[in-house]
């Protein structure tokens, strides 16, 4: 399997539940080829970095706001 | 209930379905009861596209409204939310074009670039890269990185990867075939690995590239 291959799925590897194993032939070509397991290892801690920092917080207060302009024009709807 | 309402499946009906019936009837707090539900996801959404929080806070009123007058063409036969997140994506792209001055911003915008087809850093990061930053820098560098990529690919990323949408119900959101998703989730996610490597990559460790020669020279 060439690293082209190997990169063609690697949506579905980081799709996959990471303690499903991978298939034997992606197995096989991580066993020898350092790149391709730092691309698949680096991009998967990409995904969980972003899902678990909260980057966009949207305050008490200003979500108070919004609420009431909401409601306020859905009344004059 | 009513018929227009299409339930998926007789004894499941999702409490979103019941609240938009309650809504359409006039009753304004099930709508609220909506909006208390959804709007820091909408918040979020729209920031990531159009990386300016006043024109944030405008889309969420904005989707809100729009969904609140459009709730009649609403047939029940996707989730609400994956159709609220269709009108916030809307109104933010069109939010974006307003501040480039007119220019269209589409959710096609710059997606031919070949940048993150192919890893070209290959240094491995640190074992622990959350613990090289505290808090606050770490969200700093987060959202400058995202910031960074193409409308098109940011929207796909912060849907899938970010808010947890399915691929099908991204698509259904975007108005994009699977495959289209798929192609740009993956250079999204490329191109965001790519560029947090600069942040995290092993500064004690050769880069693999070099590492491999040297034990080819062996």
């Amino acid at each position: 399997m060439t690293c082209t291959e190997f990169l063609a799925q690697l949506d579905d590897m980081l799709d996959q539940d990471a303690a499903i194993p991978l298939r034997a032939d992606l197995q096989e070509h991580l066993m020898e080829c350092e790149h391709c397991e730092i691309t698949l290892n680096t991009t998967r801690k990409t995904i969980e970095i972003y899902r678990s920092h909260e980057i966009y917080e949207l305050p008490d207060d200003l979500r108070e706001r919004l609420h009431q302009a909401i409601v306020s024009k859905c009344r004059k709807c | 209930m009513s018929s227009s309402i299409q339930s998926q499946g007789a004894a499941e009906v999702h409490p979103d379905v019941l609240l938009v019936e309650r809504a359409r009837q006039g009753d304004i707090a099930a709508f609220e009861k909506l909006v208390k539900q959804y709007d820091r996801q909408v918040f979020r959404i729209s920031q990531h596209i159009v990386q300016n929080r006043e024109d944030a806070e405008d889309v969420v009123q904005d989707a809100f409204l729009k969904a609140y007058e459009k709730l009649d063409q609403f047939q029940g036969n996707s989730k609400f939310y994956t159709w609220l997140v269709r009108i916030a994506v809307n109104e933010s792209l069109m939010r974006l074009r307003k501040r480039r001055t007119g220019r269209m911003v589409s959710i096609d915008e710059d997606v031919e670039t070949e940048e993150g087809s192919m890893p070209r850093d290959l240094a491995d990061w640190s074992p622990d890269p959350e613990a090289l930053y505290g808090q606050s820098e770490m969200a700093d560098i987060l959202r400058k990185t995202i910031q960074g990529l193409p409308p098109g690919f940011r929207t796909v990323f912060a849907l899938r990867d970010v808010d947890g949408l399915s691929t099908e119900e991204t698509a259904e959101a975007l108005g994009l075939s699977i495959p289209a998703v798929k192609s740009r989730l993956l250079r999204a996610r490329l191109q965001l690995r790519e560029r947090l490597s600069r942040y995290f990559k092993n500064r004690d460790e050769k880069p693999a590239a070099a590492k491999l020669s040297q034990e080819g020279a062996k």
